[in-house]
C-alpha cells in the first residue's frame, strides 16, 4: 500500500512539474501514456523490447554461468585465487565503454560482439560474489560428503548449490539491473534495433515522450521479471529456512 | 581387521609452530568388534578418528580398513544438510546401487518414522543425532567411526541412544571405533578399550572386556570402571617414572 502511495506521489510530482514547465522537453504522464499506447498498437514497442530482452537474457546467462564457475574455482583454490586476482581487478575496473568498443572492433558490429561485451562487463561482479560464497562453504559438511563418498555431481547438487543459493540470488539481482543498463549502451553504439537504438534515434530528434515511454516500459518489464522469476526462485531455495523458529 | 599405525602426526599452528599431536600410536581392532578410544579432552581423539576415516592423509604411518572399506561415520555434531529432509539426508549418503533400499526397519529402531519429511532445523539435538546414526548405518558400512556422538545430550536421551547403538551394532556386527571421554559409556558399549595419553598421544593401556557386551548392568559397569581407573593410574605412574 505504501509502495503504491509513493509511486502515486512520484507520478503526481512529475505531472505538476510538467504542467508548470510547459516544455517540449518534459512531457507529462498523459502525453507519455498516449505515446506508449500508439507504440504498443503499431507493434514497434514489443518488437524493440523483445530484441533487447533477448540480449539481456543471453549475456546474463553467459555471465552467470562463467562467473559462477570461475568464482567457485577461485574460492576453492588459494593458488588460483592469487594467480587470477589481478586479472579480476583489471576486469572490475575496466570501463564498460572500453569493453564494448574493443568487442565491436575485434569481433565486428554483430550480435556476438554485443552479447559478449555485456557479459564481460557483468562477469567480474559475479565472480567476486560467488568467490565470497564459496569461501563461506561449511568445511564440516564437505568432510561429511567425503566420508560418505559423495560423487562430484551429488556434491555440487546437494551440498554446494544449496549453500550458494543466497549468493546466486544476490548476484542475479544486481546482475539483471547492470546487464540491462549496459545492453542499452551496446545497442546505442552498434545495433540496428532494440530499446537502446530507439532511445538513440529519439535523442537525436529530441523526442522526450518516446524516450520516457520506452524507459518506463523497460523498467516495468524488469520489475515483472524480478517479481515473477527471481523472487519465487529465491523463496523455493529457502523453503527449509522458513520452517525454522 | 582395522589397523591404524600413526608414527607421527603434527600440524602447523596459527603462529607457524609445528604441534605434535600423535606419536607412536598402534591400534588393531578385530573385525566385528567394538572398540572405544578413551582420553582426556584435547588429546587428539578427533585427529585420530579423522585419520582412521581417511579424511586426513597427512601423517606418517599406515591405515588398513576392513572389508571393502565402506565407511559409516557419526561426527560430534550431526552434520546434516539443513536444506534436505531427514529422509533425503539418509538416502544421499547411499551408494547408487543401494539408493532405493527399504529404510523402514532402521528408521523404526531409531524412532525416526514420524520425522522423515522434516528438515534438520526442526529437530531436537537428540533427534538430529539419531538421523546421523541412521545415515551411518544405512550405508551398510564395513567399519563405523563415532566421534563422541552423545555429548551434550541429557542423560536419559544419551542412554536411549546408547541402547539403540548397542542394538544396531550387535545386529550388523560392524567393526566399530567409538571415541569418548566418558569411561562408563565406553565400558557399557565396548569389547575393547584403548586409553590415550596426553599430547602427543599414544595408547598407554589396552584392555579386552569379558563378553557379553550390552548385558553389563550398572554395578558391573561401575566395578569395571573402577578397575580400569586403577590400572590407568598405574600405567600413568609408570610413564612418569620412565
Amino acid at each position: 500500500m505504501s509502495r503504491f502511495l509513493s509511486l502515486a506521489v512520484l507520478v503526481a510530482a512529475w505531472a505538476i512539474t510538467a504542467a508548470v514547465a510547459q516544455s517540449r522537453l518534459l512531457p507529462g504522464p498523459l502525453a507519455v501514456g498516449a505515446t506508449t499506447l500508439s507504440e504498443l498498437r503499431s507493434g514497434e514497442l514489443p518488437f524493440q523490447m523483445a530484441c533487447t530482452l533477448g540480449r539481456v537474457i543471453g549475456s546474463f546467462a553467459i555471465a552467470m554461468i562463467l562467473g559462477s564457475m570461475a568464482g567457485y574455482a577461485m574460492g576453492r583454490s588459494k593458488a588460483l585465487d592469487r594467480f587470477a586476482d589481478s586479472w579480476l581487478v583489471v576486469l572490475i575496473n575496466m570501463p564498460a565503454l572500453v569493453v564494448i568498443i574493443f568487442a565491436y572492433i575485434w569481433i565486428g558490429l554483430n550480435e556476438t560482439a554485443a552479447i559478449l561485451a555485456v557479459a564481460i562487463n557483468k562477469l567480474p561482479n559475479v565472480i567476486v560474489v560467488m568467490r565470497e560464497g564459496t569461501r563461506a562453504l561449511d568445511p564440516e559438511i564437505d568432510e561429511m560428503a567425503t566420508a560418505f563418498q559423495f560423487t562430484a555431481l551429488k556434491k555440487i547438487r546437494h551440498v554446494v548449490i544449496p549453500q550458494l543459493a543466497p549468493y546466486l540470488a544476490a548476484s542475479s539481482r544486481s546482475g539483471l539491473s547492470i546487464v540491462w543498463k549496459i545492453v542499452l549502451v551496446v545497442e546505442l553504439l552498434g545495433r540496428p534495433n532494440g530499446v537502446g537504438f530507439v532511445l538513440g534515434s529519439a535523442f537525436s530528434l529530441f523526442d522526450m515522450a518516446k524516450i520516457l515511454s520506452y524507459a518506463i516500459c523497460f523498467i516495468a518489464l524488469m520489475l515483472v521479471i524480478e517479481g515473477l522469476l527471481v523472487q519465487p526462485l529465491e523463496r523455493r531455495a529457502n523453503r527449509w529456512r522458513r520452517r525454522l523458529a | 581387521m582395522l589397523e591404524l599405525r600413526i608414527d607421527a602426526k603434527s600440524y602447523l599452528s596459527a603462529d607457524g609452530m609445528a604441534v605434535e599431536v600423535v606419536r607412536g600410536l598402534d591400534l588393531r581392532l578385530e573385525t566385528g568388534s567394538f572398540g572405544a578410544l578413551i582420553g582426556p579432552s584435547g588429546c587428539g581423539k578427533t585427529t585420530i578418528l579423522k585419520i582412521a576415516a581417511g579424511l586426513d592423509t597427512d601423517f606418517r604411518g599406515e591405515r588398513r580398513t576392513p572389508g571393502s572399506g565402506r565407511l559409516g561415520m557419526v561426527f560430534q555434531e550431526p552434520r546434516l544438510l539443513a536444506w534436505r529432509t531427514v529422509e533425503q539426508n539418509i538416502r544421499l549418503a547411499l551408494a547408487p546401487d543401494r539408493a532405493d533400499i527399504d529404510l523402514t526397519e532402521l528408521v523404526g529402531i531409531l524412532g525416526l518414522g514420524a520425522h522423515l519429511a522434516r528438515y534438520p532445523g526442526e529437530l531436537s539435538l537428540g533427534l538430529a543425532r539419531r538421523v546421523a546414526v541412521a545415515r551411518a548405518f544405512a550405508v551398510d558400512p564395513d567399519f563405523l567411526l563415532l566421534d563422541e556422538p552423545f555429548v551434550s545430550l541429557d542423560e536419559a536421551t544419551a542412554d536411549r541412544l546408547r541402547n539403540e547403538l548397542m542394538a544396531l551394532t550387535t545386529r550388523t556386527e560392524v567393526t566399530t571405533l567409538f571415541v569418548t571421554h566418558d569411561l562408563a559409556e565406553a565400558v557399557q558399549l565396548a569389547d575393547r578399550l584403548f586409553f590415550l595419553a596426553e599430547r602427543p598421544t599414544r595408547i598407554i593401556l589396552e584392555r579386552q572386556l569379558p563378553p557379553p557386551r550390552g548385558m553389563r548392568g550398572k554395578d558391573a559397569v561401575a566395578a569395571i570402571s573402577d578397575e580400569m581407573r586403577a590400572l590407568l593410574a598405574q600405567a600413568t605412574a609408570g610413564v612418569d617414572k620412565g
